[in-house]
């Protein structure tokens, strides 16, 4: 035994005697996880959470997370003799006077738009192939959770160093506090201590930032990788994958050497982007007071979908009834919808399992085409996000294209409605197309280009059957069906009890499973085959007559 | 030969006396301060030689007499200044009215841009081209123009003088390329939408402030490349196009089978 | 439950013959080697680039080093810019040296044969179940009470448990509001006779020095005396604009309160809050840069366009002995966001 087994062994022995590690190591060692690159999704957003703990650190020695005012006396030329926070100041004097400062600010900030950026794709990757569905529920509403609290860290985050930018942000924060029926003015009072901006602001948010919602963050994502573990990663379809096996590679070596290394390259992205391009440049907005505003105006990307809803409500949905003021143009946009929409996501697998009936667990993926209503339902949340993103930066996209952002704003209001209802359309019909081309490749193969000649004078393009494993990809899934309901009236025509709801659920099934292509059976396959005997033609070289070959009037005539 | 002496009480001492302090009062002062009059001043060609060039180029909108017309307003009493930054940043002679002058190529040479400046000085007075001093951005205190810049500017131009947008397709300018001399012309005379900053609202030296300030931005930012200088709606572009793009490229290339 | 099941299932087919119900699967399809695995000098080759993909990682972190000790920050832009570069781009490549390393090791080198290894179902095994719920039915028995007497007993456990938190989250919501005063939303520190002053500069404005398309940034008057002069600035900051008097259009009652077509109205947009600091000269307007609300200031700056709903509140000014501009008072209404009880 050489010095490194010696060692290994004693260590392993070491540890077993006092923590019973060994049957751990033994199922947990060559745990088997499935192999694909949207896999790695999930775990970019686990590694910038890592090097924004790092980097967060090191800010952390540095930051003065205080409001007290002081005046500047570092080295920035343009900022000298200001009057400004603390916070503002240390920040400056951690850009500039720390060596490395900059950068690790800089990385922490790309960091956490790349965070953000990866849990979203993330999530719609689980979304797209229906990852959430049994027995991954759970796992779902944690991640949605996660997602919640990942917005918050990023608002509490660039709102630290109390600028112009970030603290009018903050003002922003506080209107939509107090447009809240009953209770907004106190809310307002809540959130920073008294009246607006306070004292206590910054010093709140470090320590939400730094300490409550890392540590819930650490928690969940505790119990969301403990529960991929315990149910095993799912797999896309394919030979030999089901849902009663995994098949991919051992942890140890192989996905602790891919994943392992796949950390140092997200590091290694994060580091490039803050070594060659600016962010958040305090210095140019200056520190935070209620008067100065910066054209360009915007939150980081994440919180665009709140701004873009605020530039886009008008302001007579806000009205005074019994002498109360209504403030539906910040609510709607800012409390409403929100709500509404991240309830809805955290709630989807429940949606979709009660429409579908479907009680079994599921492992292997589906295809985003066999599932259109929930793809046309993405693509329709991605759309929405998307314009009101658009329509938060709609004075960046005036100056840039030479447009009126009046005009702007009046074409985003028509589309954020029309828009998602037009992307859910076309995503559907997109879908259940590409599900008929699936159905046509697989009974009638792929086409060569070799064009035959008859004698009779009939050209015929050969077709190439699927093999086996192509085939199996196209046919494997089981696409779900509306709902059987018992009927009204039973057999003496008395009313059933509870008919409503079960009408209500089968409506809603209906309009997610009542469009569908089903699968190509072996039945089929085989009719086709029977009549197209020139499809599967695959030695022929020669141009004698070919049995069973069938003129095309008669072929489309049988076909489906 | 009377002493020089015998001189000094001429009755005519006094007033010569009095002429001579004057006269070096008046040019030591003028030295010192460098008034707001241009390099050289204006003589009658010139201002012949301008009303020819506003009569062929101007007139039709504004008028024979630049007493305005329902086109455009009347420039008596905009002064040379106004004249010196709309015609010096080619915004006028306009292609078509209307709310936004945007800078076409200039169209005239400098000196015929001060014979119109002089035309249009002459028929009222209003405020005047400033000194090479007065624009100077090595003599302005840039950490105090950031702080006037910050309340009075940056909601239109942008924090840095990036430009903005203003309502129903009108725009504040970047100003990277500004000159100094127009910038402080702009201040004072409120050019289109941008409002007046008068010298009792932003005096002369304030105004050197900002120059140097928006100067002193031209060296770029010291994080790197700014993306121009936009704030978060380029950074998140970025960061899904490039950096994302680069880590799913990552994951492809990991996921791949090798050959 | 999926294709294994449902294949042996037999149905017939338009010809007669009978059919599986679904296709099977194919199975693991054959393992293809790679070109390491057949050729030793591939292997060797592989092996060589990840050494030198390790060796690259060093040689950045030695990067790293040097020019945090060789290249100082220094004082000018292009000196922190430079600093900032090489650091990061030589941090980038030890970083990137590893993971390209790693992952190139596990490609090239590391088994990759696929591997099968069975699913069970979530649900734990019967024997499991039925192991637990006699657990929980033994735990129900020594609790000691009865099936009858669990009302009173859960009752006052669920009270008493339920009213602890209160001892948490009185204080703490109680004291974190600060004076929980709201009613200082109402008032602002303008009074009559107060002087209006530049922004952020604080000296005095007097009414010669607003002409007619200027727009001045103004404080109250001994602003930085105030006891907490941040939240007093940002209630109390306005504009101040100079139209000409015939391109105003005031409602009777506050034709007094503007001087000679100059008016001032506060600087918080009626929305949620931000400044509303662009003035247009030649339209009149002025637009707020968060949300784009644009208000009329020839018309008592009511909304044109965008989500603000009320126009914002005017300052009554006049002049005092000295031609300075001076408030007659405070505003006549809570100035910036609408609240709940603004009207009350």
């Amino acid at each position: 035994m050489s010095a490194t087994q010696r060692l290994a062994g004693g260590t392993a022995d070491y540890l077993d005697r006092r923590t019973g590690i060994g049957v751990a190591v033994k199922s947990i060692a060559r745990k088997i996880f499935p192999d694909h690159w949207s896999f790695l999704l999930g775990e970019m957003a686990l590694y910038s959470f890592v090097v924004l703990l790092i980097s967060g650190v090191f800010l952390a020695m540095f930051f003065v997370p205080s409001m007290n005012q002081t005046t500047y006396t570092g080295s920035f030329a343009t900022m000298h003799g200001v009057q400004m926070s603390e916070a503002f100041k240390s920040t400056l004097d951690l850009s500039f006077e720390v060596r490395g400062g900059l950068l690790m600010r800089q990385i922490h900030h790309w960091a956490a738009l790349l965070f953000m950026a990866s849990i979203v794709t993330h999530m719609f990757r689980v979304f797209f192939t229906g990852a959430f569905r049994k027995p991954r529920e759970i796992n779902w509403v944690v991640g949605s959770v996660l997602l919640t609290l990942g917005l918050l860290a990023g608002f509490s985050g660039y709102s630290l160093p109390d600028d112009v930018l970030s603290g009018n942000g903050l003002r922003i924060a506080d209107g939509v506090a107090r447009s809240i029926p009953v209770i907004g003015s106190y809310a307002s009072y809540l959130l920073f201590g008294g009246q607006f901006p306070g004292d206590a602001l910054i010093p709140r948010l470090f320590t939400v930032h730094v300490l409550l919602i890392p540590g819930l963050i650490l928690a969940l994502v505790g119990l969301h990788l403990l529960l991929v573990v315990l149910h095993k990663h799912t797999q896309y379809p394919g030979p030999g994958r089901s849902d009663r096996n995994v098949v991919g590679f051992p942890l140890f070596p192989v996905y602790v050497a891919k994943a392992g290394g796949f950390f140092f390259i997200v590091f290694a992205v994060t580091a490039l982007l803050a070594a060659t391009f600016t962010i958040n440049p305090i210095w140019s907005f200056g520190p935070y007071d209620p008067s100065p505003v910066s054209a360009g105006a915007q939150p980081d990307w994440y919180m665009l979908f709140l701004e873009g809803g605020l530039r886009l409500v008008p302001g007579w949905t806000e009205f005074e009834l019994g002498g109360f003021t209504w403030s539906f143009n910040i609510l709607i946009p800012g409390v409403i919808i929100p709500g509404i929409l991240f309830t809805a996501l955290a709630l989807y697998p429940f949606i979709e399992s009660w429409a579908t009936g479907d009680k079994r667990e599921h492992h292997v993926l589906e295809r985003p085409r066999n599932a259109p209503v929930r793809t046309g339902i993405g693509v329709a949340l991605i759309v929405s996000f998307l314009v009101l993103a658009l329509a938060g930066s709609n004075d960046v996209i005036a100056t840039h294209f030479h447009l009126s952002i009046n005009d702007i704003t009046k074409f985003f209001r028509v589309f954020i409605i029309l828009g998602p209802i037009l992307a859910f359309w076309l995503t559907k019909r997109l879908c259940l197309g590409l599900q008929r081309k699936d159905r046509e490749l697989v009974l009638h193969g792929h086409e060569t280009g070799r064009i035959l000649r008859f004698a009779d004078g009939e050209y015929v393009e050969v077709h190439k059957p699927l093999s086996a494993d192509e085939r199996w990809l196209r046919v494997q899934h089981e696409p779900s069906r509306p709902l059987q309901i018992a009927p009204e009236t039973n057999s003496r025509g008395v009313l059933r009890r509870g008919y409503r709801k079960d009408r209500i659920r089968q409506r809603v099934s209906q309009f997610f499973y009542q469009d569908r292509v089903e699968p190509v059976t072996p039945a089929e396959l085989a009719a086709a085959d029977a009549h197209g005997g020139h499809d599967a033609l695959d030695a022929v070289t020669g141009n004698a007559e070919i049995e069973g070959a069938v003129s095309p009037a008669e072929h489309a005539s049988q076909d489906q | 030969m009377k002493a020089l002496g015998a001189h000094r009480y001429h009755r005519f001492a006094p007033v010569a006396l009095l002429l001579l302090a004057l006269l070096a009062i008046g040019s030591g002062y003028a030295a010192l301060t460098g008034g707001p009059a241009a390099a050289a001043a204006p003589t009658a060609d010139d201002i012949a030689a301008g009303s020819q060039l506003f009569r062929a180029n101007c007139a039709t909108c504004h008028g024979p007499n630049a007493s305005g017309s329902r086109n455009a307003p009347a420039l008596i009493g905009v002064g040379a200044a106004a004249v010196d930054f709309q015609v010096g940043t080619g915004r006028m002679p306009m292609k078509a009215s209307g709310p936004q002058a945007l800078t076409k190529p200039v169209q005239f040479d400098q000196q015929q841009i001060d014979q119109l400046a002089a035309y249009v000085a002459s028929l009222g007075a209003g405020p005047a081209v400033p000194t090479v001093e007065q624009v100077d951005p090595t003599l302005g205190n840039a950490a105090n123009g950031m702080a006037l810049f910050r309340t009075n500017c940056a909601m239109c131009h942008n924090a840095v003088g990036g430009g903005g947008a203003l309502s129903q397709g009108k725009f504040a300018p970047a100003l990277w390329t500004t000159t100094p001399t127009h910038i402080f012309e702009a201040m004072l005379t409120g050019p289109q939408s941008m409002p007046v900053f008068n010298n009792a609202n932003l005096s002369a030296a304030e105004k050197r402030d900002v120059i140097a300030y928006l100067v002193a931005q031209r060296e770029g930012s010291p994080g790197g490349t700014d993306l121009g200088s936009i704030g978060p709606v380029s950074e998140g572009l970025w960061v899904w196009v490039v950096g994302l793009g680069l880590l799913i490229g990552a994951a492809v290339w990991l996921g791949a089978k090798s050959s | 439950m999926n294709a294994d099941d449902s294949s042996k299932d037999l149905v017939v087919g338009t010809d007669g013959e009978k059919y599986p119900a679904r296709f099977a699967d194919p199975g693991l399809p054959e393992h293809r080697d790679r070109l390491a695995d057949r050729d030793p000098a591939a292997a060797k080759r592989a092996e060589r680039q990840v050494a030198v993909l390790f060796g690259l990682s060093a040689l950045g972190t030695i990067g790293f080093l040097l020019a945090y000790f060789l290249v100082p920050p220094g004082q000018s832009v292009s000196s922190i810019r430079l600093s900032n570069l090489l650091l990061g781009l030589s941090l980038s490549l030890g970083m990137l040296g590893v993971g390209l390393g790693a992952v190139h090791w596990a490609k090239t080198l590391m088994s990759d044969h696929e591997r099968v290894e069975e699913r069970h179902p979530q649900r734990s095994i019967d024997a499991d179940r039925a192991g637990a719920i006699a657990a929980l039915k033994a735990v129900a028995a020594d609790s000691g009470v009865g099936v009858g007497r669990r009302g009173l007993l859960k009752g006052a456990l669920i009270g008493a448990i339920g009213l602890l938190p209160l001892s948490i989250a009185v204080p703490l919501i109680g004291n974190v509001g600060g004076d929980w005063d709201t009613n200082k939303f109402r008032h602002t520190i303008w009074r009559a006779g107060r002087r209006l002053a530049r922004d952020p500069s604080g000296t005095a404005i007097k009414a010669t020095d607003v002409t007619i398309g200027s727009v001045f940034h103004v404080i109250p008057e001994g602003l930085e005396a105030e006891a907490h002069p941040l939240e007093e600035k940002a209630k109390a900051v306005v504009l101040l604009i100079r139209l000409d008097p015939r391109d105003l259009n005031e409602a009777p009652e506050k034709k007094s309160w503007s001087y000679y077509g100059i008016v001032a109205y506060s600087k918080i947009c009626t929305h949620v809050g931000c400044p509303v600091a662009l003035y247009e000269q030649q339209t009149h307007h002025l637009l707020c840069p968060c949300h784009q609300s644009t208000f009329d200031v020839s018309n008592g700056a009511k909304v044109v366009f965008g989500p603000a709903r009320r126009p914002l509140p005017q300052l009554p000014i006049a002049v005092d002995a000295e031609g300075y501009l001076v408030a007659q008072s405070d505003f006549h209404e809570p100035i910036g966001p609408s609240y709940w009880e603004r009207l009350k």
